[in-house]
């Protein structure tokens, strides 16, 4: 067996001397209550700071413990935080897109939307938020089964119903639908779930880089995808570019 | 070909943003710097001026680095600001003689009773429309000439300059203590209690009755024009449109015709209706004000102000501890299937619309052993539910129109839960558009307008898309047994306070 490392040690150790006192401390005082030498100190307190353990006093530059601490145990992103985060950037997708726009989390065997913006064009339609979907059937759920793999349920132990004549009613399929979202970074759906409605669907990252939610374009199939069942010039840019603004809106409010 | 677009500065209770929007009204980039709160004794409430406008220094180059434009690329500054916030500063030099008091300060109470037993109510709502309240800015302009050492003098000298935060900001921008220009808009102007209603001008006989110099009062100017350009941040850029916030989204919201009704959920609530040509009378506790002047003619709206929100659960979160962020209220409240029998009432500074009752304080009744966290949660947010359908009574008895669907906007509308009551408890669809920045896009229009971005309102009309809408589904008679019991709990907050306080 290893040994224990020695860096985390000392990693632990600082966030134990922070959690000790209300008071921020300076660089100096940590370095001389744990006896290491001041750039050491330093190298971890900045790395905890990137990390988000620990805070930074702007104008003092003393030290705190991080608002990125107490999130470990908070058991995931809030599902109404995620939505006051994203909508701004939801609105924007769908004025750019012209398409409707979803937000997606994982809920026991399902995806639950936890936002919905309507196609803008006019059209009746109905807020659908609080709706569950198929995961193996939409663009959200490949999403999350594709970049959420500890939020998500083993693809093995999915209902995989067909839907339509284009649902993954395989694992063998289902995986290689995974496979491909997971290289180009978004995951489709081409009518799989509702006949002739197709989304396409980019994942949601929180700090660390974990993956809290999914955000989707909705709209008619031959909106969305070209006859080659190509996601539209455009709309992959568009989609990613408001997933990543989103995500770095929840990294910055950690 | 360079992008050009509009920007918007919006000078909020609790922050101040920047955002730029293109032709189609789309958001492109924001960015947000909040200011602190100082309450430096129970029912006072001030803002730093100097800190305000060294944040709009902040966040417009962030906007603009965040969109990847530059200077160039902005066709127009358009401002909204929260309103009725009042600060005094000297012209040569810039510096605020106080801090600004804030449009939920109530240490002006003493100075409007007297106002009132003085008999003077009728001839100022003759004039300015409104009925004195501690929410306008005239009389906290008077406190301030009465209680900051050298401000009467330094006016009357002409040294000292009053504005809101549209006048303090278009100052700075146009140059500050080197020309900068002095101006205000007529729905700012029309929230001083300063203002002749009809000929949009300062009236002398109210300056004479709260005893505040002509001279150091802004010109009043139209909502949309240049005012002047930009001498740093954005060299050149025209200033070209300011409006109040509630009258900047009434525009975003592009509510240009008689009847149209928007809601903006902030810190408070406030509902206004266009009523066009016609400067409407209330009997039923409205504030007749003036909408928006773009060129000669200017358009009139009621306005029904509600003071706690968004403001109640922030008071909720940080206050109490009940929640973490404002968001997960919605997850609070829906642990329980209804308020359990809870209720508050939320007058933290007294009623505002329909009721105003200054001397009423918050109550929460109904605590039984039964009721949780959750239960407190609900009774948060239809607080906000049963006094937007007030003023919605109040402004259907008013206007003889009746409100058959609501445009809404804010930051609350991220809360389906509250959408959903609110729908519910007025029994018509609210309606939330894309892009819920009304205020910040209708100070964009202004500017856009001015400056010949956009040719008129029509094609502003053309922007408005609906991104969501909730249908009322509350069986009546729980409506009418749950409105009824929100009536005895609004009656239990009445008459708290015994005597106005000291100045």
């Amino acid at each position: 067996m290893p040994g224990s490392i020695q860096s985390i040690e000392r990693a632990a150790a600082v966030l134990r001397l922070l959690g000790s006192t209300d008071r921020p401390l300076g660089l100096g005082e940590i370095a001389d209550a744990l006896d290491l030498p001041r750039p050491t100190a330093h190298g971890i307190v900045r790395t905890l700071r990137e990390a988000g353990f620990v805070d930074q006093d702007v104008e003092s530059t003393r030290y705190v413990l991080g608002r990125g601490l107490r999130e470990l145990d908070r058991g995931g992103w809030d599902p109404h935080d995620l939505r006051a985060h994203a909508m701004n950037w939801a609105d924007s997708l769908a004025g750019s897109t012209g398409q409707a726009v979803q937000l997606g989390v994982v809920a026991d065997r399902a995806v639950r939307l936890v936002h919905h913006v309507f196609r803008p064009d006019g059209s009746p339609q109905r807020i659908r938020t609080g709706e569950c979907q198929p995961l193996h059937a939409t663009a959200l759920g490949k999403c999350l089964l594709a970049f959420a793999p500890v939020a998500s349920p083993p693809v093995r132990d999915l209902d995989l119903h067909a839907w339509t004549g284009r649902t993954c009613a395989t694992v063998a399929a289902l995986e290689a639908h995974l496979g491909v979202a997971r290289r180009r970074g978004w995951a489709s759906d081409v009518g799989e779930y509702r006949s002739g409605e197709g989304s396409a669907a980019a994942p949601l990252r929180a700090g660390g880089g974990v993956v809290v939610g999914a955000l989707a374009v909705v709209g008619p199939v031959e909106d969305l995808f070209g006859i080659g069942g190509e996601l539209r010039a455009g709309t992959a840019g568009q989609l990613l570019a408001a997933a990543r603004e989103i995500s770095q809106s929840l990294v910055v409010a950690r | 070909m360079i992008e050009r677009v509009v920007a918007a500065i919006d000078q909020g209770t609790t922050s101040t943003r920047c955002l730029l929007f293109n032709r189609a009204g789309r958001m492109l980039a924001v960015a947000q710097r909040e200011h602190r709160q100082h309450y430096p004794q129970p029912g006072r409430v001030e803002h730093d001026a100097a800190e305000i406008w060294r944040n709009v220094m902040r966040v417009v180059p962030a906007a603009l680095r965040r969109a990847g434009l530059e200077p160039r690329n902005i066709v127009g500054l358009g401002i909204a600001n929260q309103r009725e916030t009042s600060v005094i500063w000297n012209r040569h030099t810039g510096t605020p003689l106080a801090r600004a008091i804030t449009w939920q300060d109530t240490r002006t109470d003493g100075i409007v009773a007297r106002l009132v037993d003085g008999g003077h109510s009728p001839m100022i709502k003759q004039i300015c429309g409104l009925a004195p309240a501690t929410y306008f800015a005239g009389p906290r302009l008077q406190w301030l000439l009465d209680h900051v050492p050298g401000a009467r003098a330094g006016a009357e000298a002409g040294d000292v300059l009053f504005g809101t935060m549209e006048t303090w900001l278009i100052w700075w921008l146009t140059g500050g203590p080197d020309g900068g220009r002095h101006v205000t808009d007529v729905t700012n102007a029309s929230r001083t209690m300063l203002m002749d209603v009809s000929t949009l001008s300062w009236s002398p006989k109210l300056l004479e009755l709260l005893g505040v110099p002509a001279r150091m009062l802004p010109e009043i100017r139209s909502n949309s024009e240049v005012y002047g350009q930009c001498t740093t941040m954005l060299p050149g850029v025209p200033v070209a449109g300011a409006l109040g916030d509630q009258q900047a989204a009434l525009v975003g919201q592009a509510c240009f015709s008689p009847g149209e009704v928007k809601c903006t959920y902030g810190t408070g609530a406030f509902l206004l209706m266009n009523t066009g040509s016609r400067l409407a009378e209330s009997a039923h506790g409205l504030i007749p004000t003036v909408g928006y002047l773009f060129g000669e003619r200017p358009v009139y709206a009621l306005e029904g102000a509600i003071a706690m929100t968004g403001s109640l659960v922030q008071w909720f979160r940080d206050s109490l501890g009940m929640i973490r962020t404002a968001a997960q209220i919605e997850t609070l409240a829906t642990s329980v299937p209804d308020n359990g029998g809870c209720y508050i009432v939320p007058a933290f500074s007294g009623l505002y619309s329909p009721r105003w009752h200054p001397e009423a304080r918050g109550v929460m009744v109904g605590l039984t052993s039964f009721i949780n966290r959750g239960h407190l949660a609900r009774a948060v947010l239809e607080a906000t539910g049963w006094q937007t359908r007030e003023v919605v009574d109040a402004m259907n008895a008013d206007s003889g129109v009746t409100v058959s669907r609501l445009k809404v906007d804010g930051g609350m509308t991220a809360n389906h839960v509250l959408m959903q009551f609110v729908a519910d408890v007025l029994d018509v669809p609210v309606e939330r558009p894309l892009g819920s920045e009304a205020v910040s896009l209708g100070a964009a229009y202004a500017a856009g307008l001015a400056v010949g971005y956009w040719s008129d309102v029509e094609v502003l009309r053309a922007n408005w898309h609906r991104a969501a809408a909730w249908e009322p589904a509350m069986d009546p008679a729980l409506r009418e047994r749950e409105r009824g019991n929100w009536g005895r709990a609004v009656n239990r907050s009445y008459g708290w306070v015994q005597s106005p306080s000291p100045d």
